[in-house]
């Protein structure tokens, strides 16, 4: 989560900057949400469909710093080869599809992923993961991918981070139950409740939700509670966000959090922890480096095909 | 005995189910009542396990074709009515459509879409889609017309390694027959000359094929000799055939059971004037359904669609030229 919150904060300043073409979307405050479904999954054997504040959670699973680099700053060299940027990256047969703009979308692909296990035989010990916000549970593509997965019965995780915003717009405009978990009841799947801006919280609940997945093959629904600790993207200042949530419960930074739990256990020492903020910042460094230096897409070059088939005649 | 165009739909699915462990079907109300207008018929019990009921969750089906997919496995998808994929536009167009090209992963996936019209189905039981699927990059778009193309091409498509878009025409279901399944087909991609003339072309696709050839039978009394071109797919689009065909007639009619605004007879038009204008000897024509919601009432219906009358009227305007 460390390695994210600086490599996050390089990618902000290099879209202020001006190195960075379209949007950036951080995932500030989400991170000990995020890299705890990371860790809990198994690279190579689990599916994770990441969403646009996940950068924890991806660089938790295994993604690399230059897939994340070179999408944003556009080398040709990346996963998505300048047809795609910024979080819409992914390296779909590893266990990691790229992300849609159209919320919701992920979660039916990844229940698919999981049903073709299954015909294969190869589902025992899988879990397939995928994150959403707050918003997006109010799409139809949500509700029909939840009930879907739980006819099918598959082993899928879907952690919904209530960051109390989607945008601008707070949890009274966008739904009316009390907390979104009550609806895992209503779908079929497991419910769970956590505190998004602690991590051990966060590491225990998630953990324990994969692993009932994993063993029990039944899908499950967790909903950590936290507050978006930076706008929609770069471009927004979030100034609708009121200073009694900012400064309240939530508004408390994971990282910070996080550092005072790990030594207050023991786990760590603060002396660790800035020597790894200087190791990773070095790596970030390097892994931006590098995408600077490689060559953007050539639309000359480019096959301007959206289709694998070569038909013989005109199209 | 004879094949019908749904039997032979039905058939091509159970030699794929046959033949390649990677396909699945997966729709509504497809197992053991065997589809709403039972292309599936029989096929749960044959292939235990193969063969899917599903929620009424047509975003959610292509989302989980899409992942199967990724996967490896070859879905084929049974919308219950063309009308309905309208629900699993997004997972189409923008899941399924872009993602060979964002990732370099191809999605091997079949969308059976019951299309058009048969009267009292109403405004939506009886649309045909295929214009905006066509519009999008990165899908083919299948339209058969005869019994041996609604079987081939089903498996051809199925065959192929991008999203297809499978129209077949709900009139042609029961109506169309053949002696048998001739193996000799086309590859996909390629029109076919359906009815041979050199007076005027037809370029039509799916159930305007037959009624095309039927005004072009009435016209041959008045001394006209009307080629048919049946395109087969309209995505790709063989422009090949339909020049040849307009440089031996010299005159074009687009037909299509569409609505008229744009779609597959607006890009005929547009691309035979692009390329083939010196070949023309009068301004291509196009004919389409009404620009109203598909009617309920037969006698609205009957006249919201190209019928041979309408059709014979406008080949006579393009002939007056």
């Amino acid at each position: 989560m460390l390695l994210a919150r600086i490599l996050e904060n390089k990618l902000s300043s290099l879209y202020k900057a001006g190195k960075i073409v379209g949007g950036v979307y951080l995932g500030r405050g989400q991170e000990a949400v995020s890299a705890a479904l990371g860790t809990a999954l198994i690279r190579g054997t689990d599916v994770f469909s990441p969403l646009i504040r996940d950068q924890a959670g991806r660089t938790a699973f295994g993604e690399s710093l230059l897939d994340c680099t070179r999408t944003y700053l556009g080398s040709a060299l990346g996963p998505m080869r300048g047809r795609d940027g910024n979080v819409h990256r992914g390296r779909p047969l590893e266990g990691m599809p790229a992300m849609i703009s159209h919320l919701g979308a992920q979660i039916a692909v990844v229940t698919g992923m999981l049903f073709a296990k299954r015909l294969k035989g190869q589902l025992a010990g899988v879990v397939g993961a995928t994150c959403i916000g707050d918003g997006a549970t109010s799409t139809g593509a949500f509700h029909e991918a939840l009930n879907l997965t739980a006819v099918e019965k598959l082993p899928l995780v879907v952690l919904v981070t209530n960051n109390q915003f989607a945008y601008s717009t707070p949890n009274d405009r966008q739904f009316a139950c009390g907390d979104l978990v009550e609806r895992a009841r209503g779908y079929g799947f497991g419910g769970w409740s956590v505190d998004g801006t602690d991590l051990l919280a966060c590491s225990t609940v998630i953990r324990e939700a994969v692993r009932r997945a994993r063993e029990r093959g039944e899908p499950q629904l967790i909903v950590a509670h936290l507050l978006r600790l930076a706008g929609h993207g770069e471009h927004d200042d979030a100034f609708y966000v009121p200073d009694s949530l900012r400064h309240g419960h939530y508004g408390q930074d994971c990282i910070e959090v996080a550092i005072r739990q790990l030594v207050a256990a023991g786990i760590t020492s603060v002396d660790e922890i800035v020597a790894w903020q200087d190791q990773y910042a070095a790596d970030v460094q390097r892994a931006v480096a590098q995408a600077q230096q490689e060559a953007p897409p050539d639309p000359y070059r480019e096959d301007w095909t959206a289709l694998s088939t070569r038909f013989p005649i005109s199209q | 005995m004879s094949v019908t165009y749904i039997d032979a739909i039905r058939e091509a699915q159970e030699k794929l189910l046959r033949d390649d462990e990677r396909v699945f079907l997966y729709g509504q109300d497809i197992g053991v009542f065997g589809g709403a207008f039972k292309a599936t018929k029989g096929l749960a019990a044959a292939f235990p396990g193969r063969v899917f009921d599903c929620p009424i969750s047509e975003d959610a089906m292509i989302g989980l074709a899409v992942g199967a997919a990724i996967e490896g496995l070859r879905p084929i998808v049974e919308m219950q009515f063309a009308d309905f994929s309208a629900i699993a536009f997004n997972q189409i167009v923008n899941q399924a459509a872009t993602h060979f090209y964002r990732t370099g992963v191809p999605i091997p996936i079949t969308v059976r879409l019951p299309s058009g019209g048969t009267p009292g189905s109403g405004p939506f039981h009886s649309q045909n889609m295929e214009g905006i699927y066509a519009q999008y990059p990165g899908l083919i778009v299948l339209t058969p017309a005869t019994v041996a193309d609604a079987y081939h091409m089903l498996i051809d498509g199925v065959a192929l390694n991008d999203p297809v878009i499978y129209c077949e025409h709900k009139f042609l279901y029961r109506w169309l027959k053949a002696k048998s399944i001739n193996n000799e087909h086309l590859p996909i991609g390629q029109a076919r000359i359906a009815r041979p003339g050199k007076h005027a072309t037809v370029v039509a696709y799916s159930a305007m094929v037959h009624e095309a050839v039927r005004a072009a039978d009435r016209l041959q009394a008045d001394g006209w000799e009307i080629e048919v071109v049946d395109l087969r797919s309209v995505k790709p689009l063989d422009l090949d055939t339909i020049l040849a065909s307009v440089a031996r007639t010299g005159r074009l009619l687009a037909l299509g059971e569409a609505f008229p605004w744009g779609g597959v007879t607006a890009e005929v038009v547009a691309r035979v004037a692009e390329h083939g204008f010196h070949l023309l000897d009068a301004p291509p024509q196009r004919l389409n359904a009404r620009d109203t919601p598909i009617p309920y009432h037969p006698k609205l219906w009957a006249s919201h669609r190209p019928t041979p009358e309408s059709i014979c009227e406008a080949l006579r305007h393009l002939l007056s030229f």
